[in-house]
């Protein structure tokens, strides 16, 4: 009997885990996505990417970043994690010799905010 | 590679806010339109509370007072002497600071010529003889605590050039010249916006005006007029050759190049400017090269075309040219 039960709570729990996974955001530890939106907005990202949230501008130079946290890749090449994120969004070049993307001028926590904002934009 | 420094789009920041920037003169000139503002405001006040109170007392009023109000001297004092004598003394004073604002230049004073284009403005800053000095564009630089004088001018269809906190509205007409006068009390970054509507993109035509202290814009002025500088390195170098290469001298200038278009915004100091598109976006890499790649995204309808034929590298290879120009 303990053995069954511990083998529901552990397949419950493995399935809890799957859908929060599944349904919340990325984890950004101490990241603020409203700050991030405004350095986005400061830093003028629209004026390549349409961002949902951003009013104007929306370009067309960059891929579209609606639903951006549910994306696996991020630039059609890394994982799409964090870390490598908060990278990407402040020295793409960095990573990807060859992108259009440039260094952004935004400091180390800036870029954290900016991907805990982006990891905000699920398409659900 | 490291990013240029200026990140803000001042003009957002700079047009709204408490006071209203109209309200919040920086320097002589608009101090003088403000007062004039504030006065009409209290008059307006004035006569509507005395309006009411004469209604009130024509409605509600003791018959001796409502007697009184009815007089004969009554409608000759209120109904006519008054309003002459302070609707004339307003026009008078209009008049005045209108005829003070657009004075011809002073022999001496420090003169810019700004034309306004669709949807951008040049700028043109004369010397002693107005010849052509320094060529530069949706940017002013001038010495806080002096007056400068502007020469206005449309190369198209009509603008109106107008910094809320630096001087009113003055229109800026096809074939005609006109001048405004401008003065900033201290350092600082002032916004200004299209006031005249002049098609398409008209709300994405802004403008900045940076106030230096006296020592420091002589340093700019000597920074303007020194030869320029090579590329950095060897990826703006790249840049620059791509500059040449897609054309882009066609329509815009950069000093010590052979780029020699005027058609569009001079770039020999692109990298140095608040903003970008007209002050409408921050001033770095990533937005420039947004810009060069499609601009008709960002200020539709506006004289540049896309740039599609350009590689991402090429892109950031290009905005690394010209955010060095300084």
């Amino acid at each position: 009997m303990p053995i069954r039960l511990a083998a529901v709570a552990g397949a419950a729990l493995f399935v809890s885990s799957c859908q929060e996974t599944a349904v919340q955001p990325q984890p950004m530890a101490g990241a603020d996505p409203a700050r991030g939106r405004r350095v986005i907005e400061q830093v003028g990202c629209g004026a390549c990417h349409l961002i949902p949230g951003v009013s104007w501008p929306q370009g067309r130079v960059g891929p579209s970043l609606d639903g951006f946290g549910s994306q696996a890749l991020i630039g059609g090449r890394f994982p799409n994690r964090p870390e490598i994120l908060a990278r990407w969004v402040r020295d793409a070049p960095s990573l990807a010799p060859r992108t259009g993307m440039p260094a952004m001028p935004m400091t180390e926590p800036e870029a954290r905010d900016v991907a805990a904002y982006l990891y905000t934009l699920d398409a659900r | 590679m490291s990013p240029p420094t200026s990140t803000r789009s001042t003009l957002a920041e700079a047009l709204r806010g408490w006071p209203p920037p109209p309200l919040d003169p920086a320097g002589p000139h608009a101090g003088a339109v403000a007062a004039l503002s504030w006065a009409l405001f209290g008059m307006f006040v004035a006569v509507l509370l005395v309006v009411v109170a004469a209604l009130l007392v024509a409605l509600f009023g003791k018959p001796a007072w409502r007697r009184r109000l009815a007089r004969e001297k009554a409608i000759w004092i209120g109904g006519l002497a008054f309003p002459v004598v302070v609707l004339t003394a307003l026009l008078v004073w209009g008049l005045t600071l209108t005829r003070d604002l657009t004075a011809a230049p002073q022999p001496g004073e420090m003169r810019v010529r700004v034309t306004g284009e669709m949807w951008w403005w040049r700028v043109v800053y004369l010397d002693g003889e107005g010849r052509a000095a320094i060529l530069d564009a949706n940017e002013l630089h001038i010495p806080a605590g002096t007056p400068v004088t502007l020469e206005l001018e449309a190369a198209d269809v009509i603008h109106s050039f107008w910094i809320p906190r630096l001087a009113g509205k003055l229109d800026m007409i096809p074939g005609r010249r006109n001048i405004l006068r401008i003065q900033a009390d201290s350092p600082g970054v002032y916004a200004g916006q299209c006031a005249e509507y002049c098609g398409g993109p008209h709300a994405l035509m802004g403008f900045v005006v940076v106030a230096h202290a006296p020592a420091e814009f002589e340093r700019w002025r000597a920074e303007r007029l020194a030869p320029p500088a090579p590329p950095p390195d060897a990826f703006a170098a790249r840049g620059a050759q791509l500059f040449e290469t897609a054309g882009c001298g066609a329509c815009h200038r950069v000093r010590g190049t052979g780029a020699e278009g005027l058609a569009g915004p001079d770039l020999s100091h692109v990298g140095a400017r608040r903003s970008l598109g007209a002050g409408i976006l921050p001033n770095n890499h990533g937005a420039l090269a947004g810009w060069i790649a499609d601009s008709q995204a960002i200020k539709p309808g506006n004289r540049m075309p896309p740039y599609r034929v350009l590689s991402g590298e090429e892109l950031r290879a290009l905005a690394a040219w010209l955010g060095s120009r300084r």
